[in-house]
């Protein structure tokens, strides 16, 4: 590493870490290391460890719900208090202990360092303590499943006075030890976005101008101010939430003067944010796979940022739309109805944009592209279906039903597991330096794709029919007990089944492919972004040449050049090494 | 963006048509789609929500309204960018003698083609609300005048429904109380006072389109009309501990021959010991 080139990013202060570029003890090279890639890939591992857990007590409870009161295969009856449990834990789990350490914390360690051309995070240790905090908040999770009482099951939003009182929920430490986690676990991210934002604003290579940003980059950052914005109020009620639990106050109890609708606030104040938290990173991977599988510039970059910006800043004033029937004033409905239905401008806006990409393009389909067009197709699905649930006249009916739970679904899974996939298969060769097979990627796409349209597309039904979510079994409500109902659950239970067996073929296709696999070029894909210009896997320190950025990232097939891509930090024809108007 | 070469326009002449043809096809697809939609609910197939459940109480006709209009105008958008989607997928699949375009900046043209479907959506998101919240203010922030009063308490895990008897005033001695089990006179505007003992429940009767939170420390008001005789589920619809799935209730909308007797059954009971009525 020369010294000169470090010096060249004006933060030479800051790579004290730089001189430990050695093979290091394990120790030092899996649990202290602070090389933002090992950290990334101990956010992947762990987040793809927690959702196994995750969908093992999805197939359960809907294997429940299809075939009420039988034993389910590989787990056995399920109480109401377990059924309970796994609801609560599988939507924790695979929002906060899932999509958020892959989305956000794996790729936003792998590629912010290395598309915007640094050696590492600005904070590289803070980066470690990151992700050591993280581990320590999934082992508390885990652990409330196991302490007496089980695992909290109050629904992962956790409304008091039920989550308040052990009296209502029955499950003392559990309930605790789930707010605990939940809440270390925002430390963790916290401190992972701070280095995001910083990373992206200080440490970018000279040249990068902010529209010369790859839009995966942006859209981490966006998420991650998005995330400290609007975690404080929830890190806040979750104090609060402890406190009412063990240490008797009332802050949500009514009886004393409490009010239990300021925890939903404080809540969704969160929660609704938080769901663009997960999407801008996803949002992102598309803007990166699609115009290198369509061999075609992205359309409308910055119609783009600016619409995920304003999606962005528009989903701070939606949350009520969540409590249209909670008791909350009526005519703040009318309000929340408007902000929230006003939301389909900039997704629509940002959906336009990837469709208008492929127009004229030359699409090639990968595996990394069938995932990034499944995610179009998909989200569009989640994307209307919304407009039902935020328009308050329609949300009377589908509040709380399965109406909901499929809406919610099909945009979630876009974001959480497709988005995932499509990052995934499309980053993969950088990460491992090795080629996933092609063929098994396939299979696998095409079953859990259409497995997850067998399971949510019925439930969009039986929702709209009155099947209310979070209720253990059916067979107590004689009008839900219909065959028409219960062949559609059947349906989506099976399906969900048939997934879950299908990732066996991913897991397989990862871990072999880890090592078997074909060898990766440095820039497979012909691709123009930094990271496919240090070598595949890239080295502690990332970069052999510190690079110089001259253009936009999506500059493919330039009727100027003779090959189809231009990369971002080629030289432009007759002019040296340097730029000089040089960094920002 | 590509600064560098801001005089290069468009590229190839010719996609005009292209554009057209996609746009075109995408357009009709839709229409065609969502045309035949419509003239399926016009041609009495109104009741398509209905067909899925009953729609039993007075708002639940136009609860399923807002329900179709704005199925009529996603599923125009959703069909219209499946369409488009699906065709630039064929269109643009990579094939020999094929080369892809390169827009240097925004073609004023094809971002036409952006922007109008941008004003559209802005105009359907203005008709969505204006129906919604119409039906919102009439379901939710108003009520026709009460011909029947009664107060629905929710506790882990039952409810306790209390009928104003005879006299049809709560709170009286002829007051009847029961467990899981409400009797409600047909077409009669019924206002319900809604309670919870400890922790949020949700009182909701999917074949009268009606729920609304219970919230402990609160009475919440609402109303609904009953426009159909027969026995139908309540359920709660607010997760409230592991007892959560056992609070099923039935709602018994009587004519009034049949809430007569009960009214006559239930007075009857009460003055026997150990009768219906428990408080």
């Amino acid at each position: 590493m020369a010294l000169h080139s470090i010096t060249a990013h004006g933060m030479p202060e800051l790579q004290g870490h730089h001189d430990v570029h050695h093979e290091e003890h394990w120790f030092l090279k899996y649990c202290w290391s602070t090389d933002h890639k090992m950290i990334a890939k101990q956010y992947l591992v762990t987040g793809l460890l927690m959702a196994l857990i995750g969908g093992f007590f999805a197939y359960v409870f809907r294997w429940q719900l299809a075939f009420p009161n039988q034993p389910v295969p590989f787990f056995g009856v399920v109480t109401p208090a377990s059924y309970n449990m796994m609801i609560t834990q599988h939507g924790t789990i695979m929002i906060f202990y899932v999509a958020m350490p892959v989305l956000l914390a794996a790729f936003g360690n792998y590629l912010i360092p290395l598309m915007v051309g640094a050696d590492d995070m600005v904070f590289p240790r803070l980066n470690r303590a990151s992700y050591q905090v993280f581990l320590i908040s999934s082992v508390i999770l885990i652990w409330s499943f196991f302490v007496p009482g089980g695992g909290f099951g109050g629904a992962w939003t956790a409304y008091p006075p039920l989550s308040a009182g052990s009296q209502y929920n029955l499950t003392p430490s559990g309930s605790t030890l789930w707010v605990v986690a939940v809440a270390v676990e925002f430390v963790a991210f916290l401190m992972g976005g701070i280095n995001f934002i910083v990373t992206a604003m200080n440490a970018r290579a000279p040249g990068m101008k902010f529209v010369d940003v790859p839009l995966a980059v942006w859209m981490i950052v966006i998420a991650s101010v998005m995330f400290m914005m609007s975690v404080g109020p929830l890190i806040a009620g979750s104090v609060m939430l402890v406190m009412d639990q063990n240490f008797g106050t009332h802050f949500f109890d009514p009886r004393t003067g409490g009010d239990p609708v300021l925890w939903q606030h404080l809540f969704w104040f969160f929660g609704h944010p938080e769901v663009y938290v997960v999407l801008l990173p996803a949002l992102g991977f598309l803007a990166e796979i699609l115009p290198v599988f369509s061999r075609k510039k992205l359309f409308g970059y910055r119609t783009l940022l600016y619409s995920s910006i304003g999606t962005a800043c528009l989903s701070f004033f939606v949350w009520a739309h969540h409590q249209f029937i909670s008791g909350i004033d009526p005519r703040m409905a009318n309000v929340f109805a408007a902000t929230t239905v006003l939301i389909s401008i900039p997704i629509a806006e940002i959906m336009f944009v990837f469709i208008a990409t492929l127009y004229r393009s030359s699409i090639q389909f990968t595996v990394p592209m069938l995932w990034a067009l499944s995610f179009v197709a998909e989200f569009l699905v989640g994307g209307v279906t919304g407009i039902f649930l935020g328009a308050s006249g329609a949300d009377i009916h589908f509040h709380d039903t399965y109406f909901v739970l499929a809406h919610f679904h099909y945009t979630f899974f876009p974001i959480a597991i497709i988005g995932s996939f499509a990052g995934l298969t499309y980053w993969f060769p950088k990460m491992f330096g090795r080629h996933l097979n092609e063929g098994l990627g396939r299979v696998h796409f095409w079953i859990t794709i259409i497995s997850f349209n067998f399971i949510w597309m019925p439930l969009f039904f039986t929702g709209i029919m009155g099947d209310h979510r979070r209720i253990y079994s059916f067979a107590n409500f004689p009008d839900l007990m219909t065959p028409d109902r219960i062949l559609l659950r059947e349906i989506s239970s099976v399906a969900t089944a048939v997934m879950g067996i299908a990732q066996v073929l991913f897991f397989a296709n990862f871990f072999w492919s880890m090592y078997k696999g074909r060898k990766a070029e440095d820039n497979p894909y012909n691709a123009n972004t930094l990271e496919w210009r240090c070598p595949s896997p890239p080295p502690h320190g990332n970069f052999a040449v510190m690079p110089t950025v001259y253009r936009s990232p999506y500059e493919y097939n330039h009727p100027d050049r003779e090959v189809d891509f231009w990369p971002q930090d080629e030289p432009p024809a007759g002019q040296g090494e340097l730029r000089p108007e040089g960094a920002h | 963006m590509a600064e560098q070469h801001p005089s290069h326009e468009s590229g190839g002449i010719g996609w005009q048509p292209l554009a057209r043809s996609v746009f075109l096809t995408t357009f009709l697809g839709a229409v065609i789609v969502v045309g035949t939609v419509l003239f399926y609910i016009f041609a009495g197939g109104e009741d398509l929500i209905a067909r899925l459940i009953p729609a039993n109480s007075s708002f639940a006709g136009d609860i399923d309204f807002v329900i179709l209009v704005i199925a009529g105008i996603v599923g125009f958008w959703f069909f219209a960018s499946l369409f488009a989607f699906f065709v630039l997928l064929y269109q643009s699949r990579r094939r020999p003698g094929h080369k892809p375009e390169y827009l240097a900046k925004h073609d004023h043209q094809l971002h036409t083609w952006v922007s109008w479907p941008h004003w559209l959506v802005i105009a359907c998101d203005l008709i969505i609300i204006i129906v919604a919240v119409k039906v919102w203010h009439q379901v939710k922030q108003v009520a026709p005048p009460a011909d029947t009063v009664i107060r629905v308490v929710a506790q882990q895990w039952g409810w306790t429904f209390r009928h104003p008897g005879t006299d049809n005033k709560l709170d009286t001695v002829d007051d009847i109380v029961t467990i899981d089990r409400l009797h409600v006179p047909l077409d009669q505007v019924v206002h319900f006072e809604l309670q919870s003992k400890d922790v949020m429940h949700d009182f909701s009767v999917p074949v009268f389109r009606l729920k609304q939170d219970a919230v402990p420390g609160r009475t919440i008001k609402g109303w609904f009309k009953p426009v159909k005789a027969g026995a139908f589920d309540i359920q709660c619809a607010e997760m409230c501990g592991i007892g959560h799935g056992l609070m099923p209730a039935r709602i018994f909308v009587e004519t009034p021959e049949q809430h007569a007797a009960f009214l006559e059954d239930s007075a009857r009971n009460a003055s026997v010991p150990g009768g219906q009525s428990i408080y």
